[in-house]
């Protein structure tokens, strides 16, 4: 018998060893899902279509608990809505022993909502309204105040309510290791963090018993978080001699990496993301720094995408294959940037469903948008795939479903698989309908 | 597509589908097919004969363009500059 007909390939050879393809040659296929085939989850829920393991969702949050629990006595760990707030995906996280950690009114309405009880639920952000403090004070959820303007607007609704609300200050850290979000909280270094804790007390509208600090996002060196432990906890305790004041909780806000790949990182997130516990170690170290035998406070994480990240995939199907200007294969997937906006930051593992058969080349992978913007996944070796053949995206949990737009084509379903191989929809399919729903023509329009 | 076999015939190429050219030096891999398409234009075959000859000695499902895929194959042979 004659061999099967694959289209004629060449590649080039790269100079020295490892090409710029990194170790995407050693290709093993994703047949399936925590034990279930994915021909059998696509026929069930379509294509394009998210997955998350409620197995690896339960196992990070677990190992991040059990690495903190060497460390701490009292510790908490609170679920970032933002993150992922599908409720299925909070219910776990919230089954887990997590708080819930919001900032929007939205995000708190759906906390509140779901029955997690205010006093589990902290309340970050830069725009609190009158009304989203009302609800948060009433209801004893824990408010991170961002601005002076917050703090004036929290002071005047707690006097109207009669109340007298715990809160905490948010804090921005100088010279840290990182490049670090600046444009939130009240800045250590200059004195403006001082300035606040004095106006706060004066009034004496509200007590201050915690400090927060989220120093960024997808921090890959863990010293990061020891100078951060550490700064906060020597303001803690400078605010404790000065003012008398007792800070019982020092939120240390999230920004763990997950196994992904940066774009601009060369060795893949695999081999590059430190662990769980070592960011937990470094923390440890820079709290012992700055407490110096102190009584220690309670220790918050508000960790988002390393817990949920490496949990979920995204299987898309491939609609076609064509030749680009400059040689490149591209190859042309019904999922795009508009439900993965995740690949603007990341090199997405993109993995075949069936053994590759066949020379790989390099290849492209696009959505099925017409811009040029929506590129899934740039210059990865790959085996000829057919129309129709499907593949899979990997850790896509972090920011995806929440991010994610209705543009050009409509939003796919979601699916939670559990350990037993049970699946089901966690969010819906959009349909036409879905969006007609939103809609109206005003009367002078209608025929 | 016409395309000058001389160029072609200095590069060394393997059974295996290892490609050497000795003017740059570089080396390449070709699959079945690229081995095929290859030595029929060395042979000086048009893109006619060497799509007709795919067809013959590879197991063909039957949707697939033979004559594009050959126009496409030589395409990337004038990108590395093995043919004019
Ligand atoms: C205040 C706050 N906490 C926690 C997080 C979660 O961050 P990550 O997903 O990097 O862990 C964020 C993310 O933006 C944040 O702004």
């Amino acid at each position: 018998m004659s061999p099967r007909y694959e289209r004629p390939v060449i590649v080039r050879h790269a100079l020295g060893g490892a090409d710029k393809f990194g170790a995407a040659n050693a290709v093993r296929p994703v047949r399936d899902f925590e034990g279930v085939s994915i021909a059998e989850l696509v026929a069930a829920h379509g294509s394009p279509l998210f997955l998350f393991s409620e197995r690896l969702l339960r196992q990070r949050v677990r190992e991040l608990r059990s690495q903190l629990s060497r460390r701490f006595d009292d510790f908490v760990v609170a679920w970032s809505y933002k993150t992922n707030y599908l409720g299925a995906i909070c219910e776990v996280m919230h089954q887990e022993g997590s708080w819930a950690e919001v900032v929007s009114g939205m995000e708190l309405d759906k906390a509140l909502g779901a029955g997690v009880p205010g006093a589990r639920i902290l309340f970050n952000g830069p725009a609190k309204s009158a009304a989203d403090l009302e609800v948060a004070f009433r209801t004893g959820v824990h408010v991170h105040l961002d601005h002076l303007d917050e703090l004036e607007l929290a002071e005047r609704v707690a006097e109207r309510l009669g109340l007298r609300p715990q809160v905490g200050l948010r804090v921005h850290i100088g010279d840290l290791p990182v490049q670090q979000w600046d444009r939130f909280g009240f800045t250590l270094d200059n004195g403006s963090a001082d300035q606040a804790v004095r106006r706060l007390l004066r009034r004496g509208v509200l007590e201050l018993t915690a400090l927060h600090c989220h120093i960024g996002t997808f921090v890959l060196d863990p010293a990061a978080y020891r100078h951060e432990a550490r700064a906060l906890a020597r303001f803690g305790r400078r605010l404790e001699r000065e003012h008398g004041v007792r800070i019982d909780s020092l939120d240390l806000g999230g920004g763990f990496a997950s196994h992904n790949t940066l774009h601009q990182q060369y060795l893949p997130g695999e081999e590059l993301t430190p662990s769980l516990g070592q960011y937990v170690e470094q923390l440890a170290d820079g709290l012992d720094e700055g407490l110096e035998g102190a009584p220690p406070p309670r220790i918050v994480l508000e960790t988002g995408r390393a817990m949920v990240d490496d949990a979920a995939i995204l299987v898309a199907t491939v609609l076609a294959n064509k030749r680009l200007a400059d040689g490149r294969r591209g190859v042309v997937l019904d999922a795009g940037v508009n439900i993965l906006p995740t690949a603007w930051w990341y090199r997405h593992d993109v993995l075949p469903v069936e053994e590759p058969r066949g020379l790989a080349e390099p290849t492209v992978f696009f959505g099925p948008l017409c811009m040029n913007i929506d590129v899934v996944r740039e210059a990865l070796m790959f085996a000829p795939l057919e129309a129709g053949e499907r593949v899979v995206i990997g850790h896509v949990g972090a920011y995806n479903v929440t991010q994610w737009m209705q543009f050009i084509t409509l939003r796919p379903n979601v699916v939670l698989v559990s350990e037993r191989g049970e699946h089901a929809v966690i969010r819906r399919a959009e349909t036409v309908a879905t969006l007609l729903q939103q809609e109206e023509v005003p009367p002078w329009l209608r025929r | 597509m016409s395309s000058d076999s001389s160029r072609l015939r200095q590069l060394a190429v393997s059974e295996s589908g290892f490609v050497f050219d000795p003017l740059t030096g570089h080396t390449f891999t070709v699959n079945a097919a690229g081995l095929a398409v290859l030595s029929g234009l060395k042979a000086g075959l048009d893109v006619d004969a060497i799509a007709a000859s795919l067809g013959a000695s590879f197991e063909v499902e039957g949707g697939e363009d033979l004559r594009r895929d050959v126009d496409d194959f030589v395409l990337r042979l004038r990108e590395h500059g093995l043919v004019k």
